[in-house]
């Protein structure tokens, strides 16, 4: 006997084991129905990088939006639709080929207005049949494309900007050029590592004329520079050949962000803005022969006003003297840039200007707020409100029915809003709780007060809602302590344990136990305190540029356990994680020592377990030193130690959050600055989800626990939510090795509260996605069903059919929406249609059955349905409503037959009969017989009093009002009566072979 | 020694097929699958009894098409068979359910209906001689499935006095050769640009063709209507005038 057999046997068991241990799922071909909403909001939109029109139809418009993709209208700016979301979100330029403007895009991601909450991008893209299919075409490392332009005289012929990395050297940056339509690229003015191109113009009249600004920048976590001796102006006369600077006249020194355009009806003349070291010198410049020399025109603040965010001129279309300058507000010249007036109101921070190609009145704004429209020259203006672009950096939930949803966002203030509302999320349904910047919103758990709060904790606000009174409640500077280091972005948390905690970071961690009017601090300074990482004064480069965005060496996450008061995670921004264990009397640095995780990498995210109070998950971003590298790591023993849970081939984008599920340990969901990736089996195997979510940078995740509905706050889509995730707690190898698998389902309420929806505006509002309140019959199919019949039944306990439904055929999760009824009611055949016979009723609370049929095989499953309790209603009226409606809903049918029977004699009756003239009088006493459906309707008879009180009862909350049951006597009366006449009238015909379908088989006709 | 090439051969064959596979095999080996194409070609028209669930409501419709464009949509209910939609192949026009009166399509319309009387009993087939464009786009994953994704492009259509692409993209299994979604974008209207799509299963055989017995219609991403198909009939005899306009 072989003496290895047991061993051998061993060997083969562990494989076996260590097969099925990676055995990854991949949860790509398994999402099926699991679906995103948007709910927006979409009033105060988002930040626009860049507006571009159709050459030839003045009603196109294109906007590329900072984080939110590439939105196109047909009308004017009226209504937009995406047409990039399959892709990275933050957007450089878009341009459209002259040539072929309905066909050829070029789109190139990456924000180019580098504030510090920038995004990046991935490259250049290419779309050929106007936008239905896009194809990458380089640039993969670019990070930010600042221009995209296509020789009108030829197509092929492309010259791209690229500004490149912010936060790191890099070489792809400069001037790229094309000359196959984008297939092949040369780079044409390359400068340096630290040096990109920020603006691009051609001669439009001679395309061989090129002018390039070069910018020379840099931006890490704590500062910011812009400007040095490499920043230049270009121009090249031989299509990017040769360059030349083109200084003449320009300041001594180094330079900023400059901006550069060609007037466009007279191609001498040209504007740039120039940063430079004296701020007499910054300001408007123009040459009047083709940049070979310049004068100042103008240095007023709105345009020489933060360069790195407004750099940018745009001249009129047919008036070289009309010149627009993006800034805080804008301003527009018509002298040729002498002087300026302020555009009229709209959202602060104008990046872009667009005027319509046929008339210069008309022109579009691209805003921090959203694309803004003027019709009279920049006088006034008006936001265009179908554009849910809103940036949020936080978002929260609480427990409300429909849930709220809380979040603060990039220059757009604080909010909360319904996560559904009937008829849709509309911007009314949305409340403005902060100014300025917004971040973490947190309600109260027991009371009805919400916590919200501006940059750098300026102000943190305790709003009563009830009273409308509001409190500013942030810590302040405290004897005995250094000066407060507050994040742009200050963590706030509550505690789960004491309603009344509330935590706040600094560089040091303040609790209070008095909802913020008492504050302690439990922390030393927890940070690094590296004194360089704190020098914000002097950031900025040639403008200084001081708002607390920079604002470093700070605490950024405090998380306490949800299971101990007494543990509590902090994370700063500068790389290290600190636990106490005894409620911040002691603490200890626990901050990963793996070898793969760069020191001082930014903790953006600590989440403590909900299953054990030892493991803690957090994430790391290190892009703001050029580190796009995705990390999360987990921990099982309070920070001892810590693992890598993610494979970086899997996941793209760094991270920013990361959510455990509050059932199955294993169930994680991450966002990233591309897109949310979910796992089931503890980060094995990541994959990002697809269906209706883009790609869009995930700030922020929340689990409601009551719906297990995952909200994601997005940075440029708003709000996005995926209703009831619990399938996904099921999903393991023996799930998908069934041939059904049923997901366990909760008890459904049959909601019976409404509203009236007042839709107006609803056409070119944006209106959110609600959650649908039917029942869901969920499972899982382990290949999609495509050949041979497949049905859904539901049947009641004893076994009686009461309606089909379509199921569901997707691979992986499908999700079929029931909405307890059964199917209307057959009503009498008349004139006319009865507005009653449109309502299908609702059947009683209690336990379905759920049966699939799928070729020979058959799957059960049950569902429960719950009345809501919301009506008071007790069984007894419960159960006497039902009666009632469905005593209607038989008589709607009995009268529908009688009808067909009556009818199918008069057919058949010869005229002279005498029965016959009896029996279209009584016809005509049953249904309609004359009129339309509209205002030639005329009396009602027995068929419309029947079924508009059948109606009437069945969509009342209410059990049958005595008026109802009197209404309900007299037409049960009426019936009989007529049934009495029929019977009477039926006993004069005799008709010879008369044939007749039986009642059940009319009702399934 | 032949048993490997036999693998061999078995592999190339695999490889051919996966890697090789033009629009023109697709099409071939879907007409193969569901019953051949001279049986296809043989077909003059298709009526279908359906059920359209919306919001708790079943609404039973017919649709018919013939060889040549005629077609009628016509929706049943409460007793009445209403003609929601018919063309002649020259006048387009359906009942106005407020006056219950026959009413003219709008001419833009019609002409592009007309466009379609060619493509019975579906757009790709002979879709060269058509001068229609087929294209296989690349592979994609539909409803968790392995997919062909396939452009075709028909004759231009009018949309708001502007000539546009009619471009519909087809999502062809790739394990049996039937399509099971179809997208198309809205030419017109304030959804303009937005995808229209179609998905269909329950593939069944009816006198030796298979037809998806399940459909279901909507825009992309968001919730769908779906068409539960009762009965199919081949070749329907039907009077020429059930298609014709009323007059009086």
């Amino acid at each position: 006997m072989n003496k290895f057999f047991l061993l051998s046997l061993l060997v083969f068991f562990s494989q076996f084991s260590f097969t099925q241990e990676k055995a990854k799922i991949d949860l790509k071909y398994l999402f099926g129905d699991m679906r995103a909403r948007h709910i927006g909001p979409a009033l105060m939109s988002g930040r626009i990088n860049d507006l571009e029109n159709h050459p030839t139809n003045p009603r196109i418009i294109y906007a590329g939006t900072a984080g939110g993709g590439v939105w196109k209208s047909n009308d004017a700016g009226t209504t937009f639709n995406p047409i990039f979301d399959e892709y990275c979100q933050s957007i450089g330029a878009v341009s459209l080929d002259p040539n072929n403007p309905d066909k050829i895009i070029y789109v190139g991601t990456g924000e180019t207005w580098t504030r510090n909450s920038v995004s990046i991008g991935d490259g250049l893209y290419k779309s050929s049949d106007g936008g239905n299919n896009w194809k990458r075409i380089g640039f993969e490392k670019s990070e930010r494309i600042s221009n995209i332009i296509i020789n009108p005289n030829n197509s092929n012929e492309i010259y791209l900007g690229v500004l490149g990395a912010l936060w790191s050297d890099s070489q792809e940056r400069g001037v790229y050029k094309s000359i196959d339509g984008g297939v092949s690229w040369k780079k044409i003015l390359y400068v340096n590592e630290s040096t990109g191109c920020a603006d691009l113009a051609i001669d439009p009249e001679n395309p061989m004329v090129i002018y390039a600004s070069m910018w020379e920048h840099r931006r890490t976590a704590w500062s910011f520079e812009s400007g040095g001796e490499n920043s230049a102006l270009y121009k090249s006369n031989d299509g990017g050949e040769s360059w030349k600077k083109i200084h003449n006249g320009f300041p001594e020194g180094s330079l900023g962000r400059l901006a550069i355009s060609v007037a466009p009806s007279k191609t001498n003349i040209l504007y740039t803005v120039i940063e430079a070291e004296n701020d007499s010198e910054k300001g408007l410049y123009r040459s009047e022969d083709y940049g070979e020399s310049w004068n100042q025109l103008n240095n007023d603040f709105e345009i020489t006003v933060r360069p790195f965010y407004f750099s940018k001129i745009v001249v009129d279309p047919k008036d070289p003297d009309v010149v627009v300058k993006a800034g805080l507000y804008g301003s527009i010249s018509r002298d040729g840039g002498k002087t300026f007036k302020n555009l009229g109101n709209m959202h602060a921070d104008i990046h872009d200007i667009l005027f319509d190609i046929s008339d210069s009145d008309r022109m579009y704004f691209g805003t921090d707020g959203g694309v803004y429209r003027s019709w009279n020259g920049g006088v006034t203006c008006e936001i265009t409100e179908n554009l849910p672009l809103s940036q949020f950096y936080h978002i929260s939930v609480d427990d409300e029915e429909p849930y709220n949803v809380y979040g603060g966002l990039q220059d757009n203030g604080s909010w909360y809003g319904p996560s559904s509302a009937i008829g849709g999320v509309r911007a009314r349904h949305w409340k403005s709780i902060g100014p300025g910047d917004g971040f973490r919103v947190l309600k109260h758990p027991k009371k009805n007060i919400i916590y919200s709060e501006m940059q750098g904790a300026e102000n943190v606000w305790r709003f009563d809602v009830e009273k409308n009174l509001i409190k500013t409640i942030q810590p302040l500077p405290e004897k005995g302590y250094p000066k407060l280091r507050f994040n742009w972005n200050t963590p706030m948390e509550i505690s789960s344990f004491y309603p009344d905690r509330f935590y706040i970071g600094s560089q040091f961690l303040h609790k209070s136990e008095d909802m913020g009017d008492t504050w302690q601090i439990i922390s030393p300074d927890l940070t690094t305190n590296d004194p360089t990482k704190q020098l914000q004064e002097d950031s900025g480069g040639l403008s200084a540029d001081n708002s607390g965005a920079e604002n470093h060496t700070t605490i950024f996450t405090v998380d306490e356990s949800p299971l101990d008061p007494n543990i509590i995670w902090i994370g700063t921004d500068d790389g290290n994680i600190q636990l106490s264990r005894n409620g911040g009397k002691k603490w200890k640095d626990v901050t990963p020592k793996n070898k793969n995780l760069p020191k001082n990498t930014w903790v953006y995210h600590i989440e403590s377990s909900h299953h054990n109070p030892g493991v803690a998950y957090a994430v790391f971003d290190g892009h703001t030193s050029g580190d796009m590298t995705p990390y999360a790591y987990k921990t099982n023993d309070y920070g001892k130690t810590w693992k890598n849970i993610i494979d970086k081939n899997e996941v793209t984008g760094f991270v920013r959050n990361i959510q455990e599920d509050y059932v199955n340990p294993n169930l994680l969901f991450l966002g990233t600055e591309l897109g949310l990736y979910i796992t089931v089996d503890g980060g094995s195997k990541w994959t990002r989800f697809t269906n209706n979510m883009p790609p869009v940078a995930v700030h922020f995740i929340d689990l409601q626990k009551k719906t297990n509905d995952l909200v994601l706050g997005t940075h440029g889509r708003g709000v996005i939510i995926i209703d009831d995730i619990s399938p996904l707690r099921e999903i393991d190898l023996n799930t998908l090795n069934k041939k059904l698998h049923f997901f366990e389902s909760k008890k459904t309420v049959m909601i019976d509260k409404s509203d009236f929806i007042g839709s107006f505006g609803g056409e070119t509002r944006f209106v959110g996605e609600s959650s649908s309140s039917s029942a869901k019959i969920k499972y899982l199919l382990p290949k999609r069903h495509t050949f041979g019949k497949m049905t859904l039944e539901i049947k009641d306990f004893q076994g009686k059919l009461i309606t089909s439904l379509s199921p569901g055929k997707s691979k992986g999760i499908n999700i079929v929406d029931w909405g307890f009824t059964i199917r209307q009611p057959k009503v009498a055949k008349g004139k006319t249609l009865s507005r009653g016979g449109f309502t299908s009723p609702r059947v009683k609370e209690g336990i379905y059955s759920v049966i699939i049929k799928k070729g020979k095989d058959i799957f059960e499953n049950k569902i429960e349905l719950k009345y809501d309790s919301i009506t008071g209603l007790s069984k007894v009226e419960r159960e006497k409503k039902h009666s009632i409606t469905m005593k209607l809903y038989d008589m709607t049918q009995e009268l529908a037959y009688l009808v067909y029977e009556l009818d199918l004699i008069i057919s058949q009756l010869p005229l002279k009969s005498k029965v016959l003239k009896s029996l279209q009088e009584l016809k005509e006493t049953l249904v309609i017989t004359k009129g339309d459906n509209y205002v030639g309707s005329v009396e009602s008879q027995l068929r419309e009093k029947m079924a508009d009180l059948y109606s009437k009862v069945a969509e009342s909350w209410d059990v049958p009002s005595n008026s109802e049951l009197k209404n309900y006597e007299i037409i049960k009366k009426s019936f009989e009566e007529a049934k009495m006449t029929f019977k009477k009238l039926k006993s004069k015909v005799k008709i010879k072979d008369f044939k007749i379908d039986s009642y059940e088989k009319f009702l399934l006709k | 020694m032949k048993n490997s090439i036999k693998i061999l051969f078995i592999l190339l064959v695999f490889a051919f097929n996966s890697y090789s596979q033009s629009v023109d095999e697709i099409f071939e080996n879907y007409y193969e699958n569901t019953g051949g194409i001279d049986k296809w070609r043989k077909l003059k028209g298709v009526k279908m009894s359906a059920k359209l669930s919306q919001q708790g409501m079943e609404i039973p419709i017919e649709l018919i098409q013939m060889k040549g464009g005629k077609s009628m949509q016509i929706i049943n209910f409460q007793g009445q068979s209403i003609k929601a939609q018919v063309f002649d192949g020259e006048v387009s026009w359906g009942i106005n359910m407020m006056s219950q009166q026959p009413e003219k399509s709008d001419k833009e319309t019609t002409d592009n209906l007309k466009l379609e009387n060619n493509d019975f009993p579906d757009s790709f087939m002979d879709y060269k001689s058509k001068g229609y464009k087929a294209e296989l786009i690349g592979k994609e994953t539909f409803d968790g499935t392995e997919t062909f994704k396939i452009k075709l492009t028909k004759e231009p259509k009018t949309i708001d006095g502007n000539k546009e692409d009619d471009i519909t993209f087809y999502f062809f299994d790739t394990e049996n050769y039937v399509p099971i979604a179809i997208q198309t974008q809205l030419s017109q209207g304030p959804s303009k640009g937005m995808t229209m799509e179609i998905t269909m299963s329950d593939y069944q055989e009816v006198e030796g063709l298979y037809f998806p017995f399940s459909q279901t219609q909507g825009i992309k991403d968001q919730p769908s209507i779906p068409l539960i198909i009762d009965s199919i009939e081949l070749n329907p005899i039907i009077d020429d005038i059930e298609f014709k306009f009323p007059e009086n």
